[in-house]
């Protein structure tokens, strides 16, 4: 057929329900373990009970007795991988997802085996009943601020920055804030645990999996086992949640050894418990934040060093101080993250990896500040609005977050707020309001995207997108609609497979941004070709797009997604409850794609906040190494009960010289959030919190020693 | 003599009757999923923690994973395949749909479920954690935001959609009005517009 008429109407900033929404309403949507498969055997990893040592005999022999058992995988029967490699995001594999190669564990929860079976149920009985012995060594998981063998550390930033005198610049300062912050250890639980089917057919490598990065994930494997990546293809059609946790697990490459041994599909699936040790956390930090102002708060020194933890066997750096890199400048201002090596798991980003913990205490630090110059907080931050990047001294692409606190104040009622602390009450409750800065980059990584010209006037966009509960399916729908000048119905967008090319993965808040440009450059390309009537082949016609080069013309400059957060709650003093009662986050994050689903993606995330603020933390009894009640009763993640009404909303943030102007904003919400609500305790109560979560114990004891 | 380690049962499930071999540690959950093809009931945590399996079980709201499929003889089990009225979907879902009340999805057919259970319970008259007046005599509590959020607190949302769940059951119970008034409490401050 022919061309049909275009559509002046844009489709991009106006809200569209989800293109799959009606699958997820309605239980059609397969998620990676929903695919069925015939002849599926059921892996079911066993993980080291001693937080170090050898194996030092694995029965395996009585186990491969038991009903419907295939196989039992471990460090001497399974299949060598390459591990010498530098995978596509710029960082060697994390050797916790390299499975039985060797006799060491390195940390409680090593994979140690994997068993498959006929059926689940025979599966979990059989890896239940796996006799592994063990030499046990003695471990070490003891962390805090002051381990002489933490060392300054760079990950995905330097380690250090510094200028100016910081000494001097404290010494000169009228008012100076000097506290130690810190956050525990945290993890993604998704709610979709980790699952991959692997199997081989015609001499290809196929992987049904729950991940991030369909194309991230064939490097990984393609890699390990020394595949050319064409003949590896991994398909993510639904993906039930990340959050930074599901790259290249334990569980995908022990399903593709079994699969390949076994000669049939094999499904390997984390258990949540299994996820505390295998899916990555955020490390704890200690941080120390110093700032030095003169009389009127403008900051003279700005010293943030935060400590991490990581394990033996592999470094993850959680960035803390990075943050401070963007937001304030100061005459001396020193940045630095440090490491300590410790007997556990592999952490790894978490959402908003380094800003999360980060902004709690710089945020946290600046309201200290607030307070001690008599500056509303707010106008403390204004007054410190950096001209150009202090780090950098690049120039700010457009830095809207004076119009987020603007209007943020306007709509919270900011201005009738009293800065007191400690007078407000409403029967047992103390009440109080806080706020805090939220930042996050604006950055974009190459992308292929492939548009399509149908014969039926139809479109269909091909990109190795992952919507993991970001809207992004829908997001380039709208996206490509635009760019094509036609109505979102006739575009059908397919993600989610790495047959479609090499893509960004969805992290970094960089997804959407990325594949847009992909997707935008493809179809005007298309568009352009397109004459009104022409006719269509039956193949179609089809552009494909690579950013590669485009990206990397972009100038450089400070582009950042910026928020202003809000919180209203309440302490009960004699129970040492915390409340929130209310939150509002105001954005400047590019333009917003599609207002139904992106007010979700910042409410979720400032959610995230108050779970940060008031609940989540993994402890780690040191006699076993483990972290205590490993699952989701253990472990408080929010729920209904704990979510007031929360609201987000933007403001105009243009960027004219942006060829995109779309911004991430999956991970920005959270930034700040927790920092705001600990502000609020603040103004309830008068008293500080600097460790996290804000507990009730923890209420009830503070200020007791100070 | 070994005692037998699976039946032969009947399962009935969204009107539909299915008689199969299980194997005794077979949980619902397991059953529907890996034997009957009905995926659209989700595994979270399978310790009864999160939710996301809520199924209805003669119309009460129950976790499949806590469920051995031998003990769910009997019962009308209603999953999220079966919520829907053909094509036309359930209020709650079409609440779900248009309001956003999700992000991945892997909770929802468990947020629907409960959703669609914990109305019925409203409607009998069951009193929850929030209500005022607990006893028996009491009237049933209005259907305010705190009581769709403490009704619903057994389902796990980690992409932490709470917010547009709570309006989305709201809507499905035709309390729009009732609870926009609940969810914006008189509070200190300006009421966010």
């Amino acid at each position: 057929m022919t061309t049909a008429q275009r559509t002046a109407v844009r489709a991009v900033g106006t809200g569209h329900v989800r293109v799959e929404g009606r699958d997820k309403v309605t239980g059609a949507a397969r998620y990676a373990g929903d695919v069925p498969f015939a002849e599926l055997g059921y892996g079911w990893l066993v993980l080291s009970t001693v937080a170090r040592g050898r194996i030092r005999d694995i029965a395996s022999g009585p186990v491969l007795e038991m009903p419907g058992v295939l196989a039992v995988l471990d460090h001497r029967s399974a299949p060598r991988l390459e591990t010498d490699y530098v995978g596509l995001l710029g960082i060697r594999p994390d050797p916790t997802c390299a499975v039985f190669q060797h006799d060491t564990v390195p940390h409680l929860g090593w994979p140690v085996a994997l068993v498959v079976a006929q059926t689940p149920e025979q599966a979990r009985e059989a890896a239940e009943s796996l006799a592994v012995e063990y030499e046990t060594l003695p471990h070490d998981i003891a962390f805090d601020g002051d381990r002489p063998d933490a060392r300054p550390a760079d990950g995905i930033m330097p380690a250090v920055t510094d200028k100016g005198d910081l000494a001097a610049e404290l010494a000169a300062s009228a008012h100076v804030v000097d506290e130690e912050y810190t956050t525990p250890e945290e993890h993604h639980h998704p709610m979709e645990p980790h699952a991959a089917t692997a199997r081989w057919e015609d001499g290809r490598l196929e992987v049904v999996d729950s991940n991030q990065g369909a194309a991230w994930v064939v490097g990984e494997l393609a890699n390990l086992f020394r595949l050319d990546p064409g003949s590896v293809r991994v398909r993510s059609e639904h993906v039930g949640g990340g959050f930074g946790s599901k790259g290249v697990r334990a569980h995908q490459v022990a399903a593709v050894m079994a699969a390949t041994v076994l000669r049939r599909p094999v499904r390997v699936a984390l258990t949540r418990p299994q996820m505390f040790a295998l899916a990555g956390h955020r490390s704890p930090t200690v941080q120390r934040v110093r700032l030095g102002a003169d009389a009127d708060g403008r900051l003279r020194a700005l010293d943030h060093r935060s400590v991490s933890r990581t394990g033996t066997h592999y470094e993850f750096v959680e960035p803390g101080a990075g943050v401070a890199r963007v937001m304030y400048d100061a005459d001396a201002h020193h940045t630095e993250n440090r490491v300590v090596r410790l007997d556990v798991p592999s952490p790894t980003f978490m959402r908003a990896p380094g800003e999360a913990p980060g902004a709690f205490a710089l945020e946290s630090a600046l309201d200290e500040l607030a307070e001690k110059c008599g500056i509303d907080p707010i106008d403390l931050r204004l007054r410190n609005e950096p001209a150009t990047g202090p780090v950098s001294g690049l120039p700010f692409a457009p830095r809207n977050l004076r119009a987020c606190f603007e209007e943020g104040a306007r709509r919270f009622g900011w201005a009738r707020r009293d800065p007191r602390p400690g007078v407000r009450r409403e029967g047992r409750w103390l009440l109080g309001t806080g706020t805090a800065a939220a930042s996050f980059p604006a950055g974009a990584a190459p992308s292929t995207a492939a548009v399509t010209a149908e014969a039926d006037g139809r479109f269909t966009v091909r990109t190795a997108a992952a919507d993991i509960g970001t809207g992004a399916r829908t997001a380039l729908t709208l996206v490509a609609a635009d760019a094509l000048g036609v109505a979102p119905e006739r575009v059908t967008v397919r993600i989610g497979d790495s047959a479609f090319g090499f893509a960004m993965i969805a992290g970094g808040s960089m997804g959407t941004r990325s594949w847009s440009m992909a997707v935008m450059a493809a179809a005007g390309e298309l568009r352009e070709r397109l004459a009104p009537g022409m006719d269509i082949p039956a193949e179609g016609i089809t552009v494909r797009s690579d950013t590669t080069a485009r990206l990397a013309a972009l100038t450089a400059v400070e582009r950042h997604s910026y928020g202003a957060q809000f919180a209203e709650v309440a302490v009960d003093p004699a129970t040492g409850e915390v409340r929130v009662r209310r939150m509002l986050g105001i954005f400047a994050a590019g333009r917003i794609v599609n207002p139904l689903t992106a007010r979700g993606q910042f409410t979720g995330g400032m959610i995230w906040g108050i779970s940060m603020a008031l609940h989540e933390e993994a402890l780690r009894d040191p006699a076993f190494g483990g972290p205590v009640g490993a699952d989701l009763a253990g472990y408080h993640v929010a729920t209904h009960a704990d979510v007031p009404r929360v609201e987000a909303d933007w403001v105009d943030d243009t960027d004219p010289d942006d060829p995109v102007g779309i911004k991430g904003i999956g991970e920005v919400g959270i930034v700040g959030a927790a920092a705001a609500i600990a502000n609020a305790v603040w103004h309830a109560t008068g008293v500080r919190h600097r460790s996290l979560p804000i507990r009730p114990d923890r209420v009830l004891t503070a200020g007791s020693d100070a | 003599m070994a005692l037998p380690t699976s039946s032969v049962i009947t399962l009935h499930i969204n009107g539909e009757k299915h008689t199969l071999p299980v194997d005794h540690r077979t949980t619902l959950l397991d059953a529907l999923r890996e034997r009957l093809d009905l995926t659209g009931t989700k595994k979270g945590c399978d310790q009864g923690q999160c939710g996301a399996c809520t199924v209805l079980a003669d119309g009460r709201r129950t976790v499949a994973c806590l469920q051995l499929a031998v003990a769910a003889e009997g019962r009308e089990i209603t999953t999220i395949e079966g919520v829907a009225d053909g094509g036309r979907l359930h209020p709650v879902q079409q609440a779900f749909l248009d309001l956003d009340g999700y992000q991945c999805g892997y909770c929802t057919p468990g947020q629907i479920c409960s959703a669609i259970g914990m109305l019925a319970e409203h409607a009998a008259g069951w009193p929850s954690a929030a209500s005022g007046d607990v006893r028996p005599a009491a009237a049933a509590a209005p259907l305010t935001a705190e009581e769709i959020r403490e009704r619903m607190s057994g389902n796990l949302c980690r992409c932490s959609a709470y917010t547009s769940i709570v309006e989305a059951v709201a809507r499905a119970a035709g309390a729009d009005a009732a609870t926009a008034a609940a969810v914006v409490p008189a509070q200190s401050g300006e009421a966010v517009a």
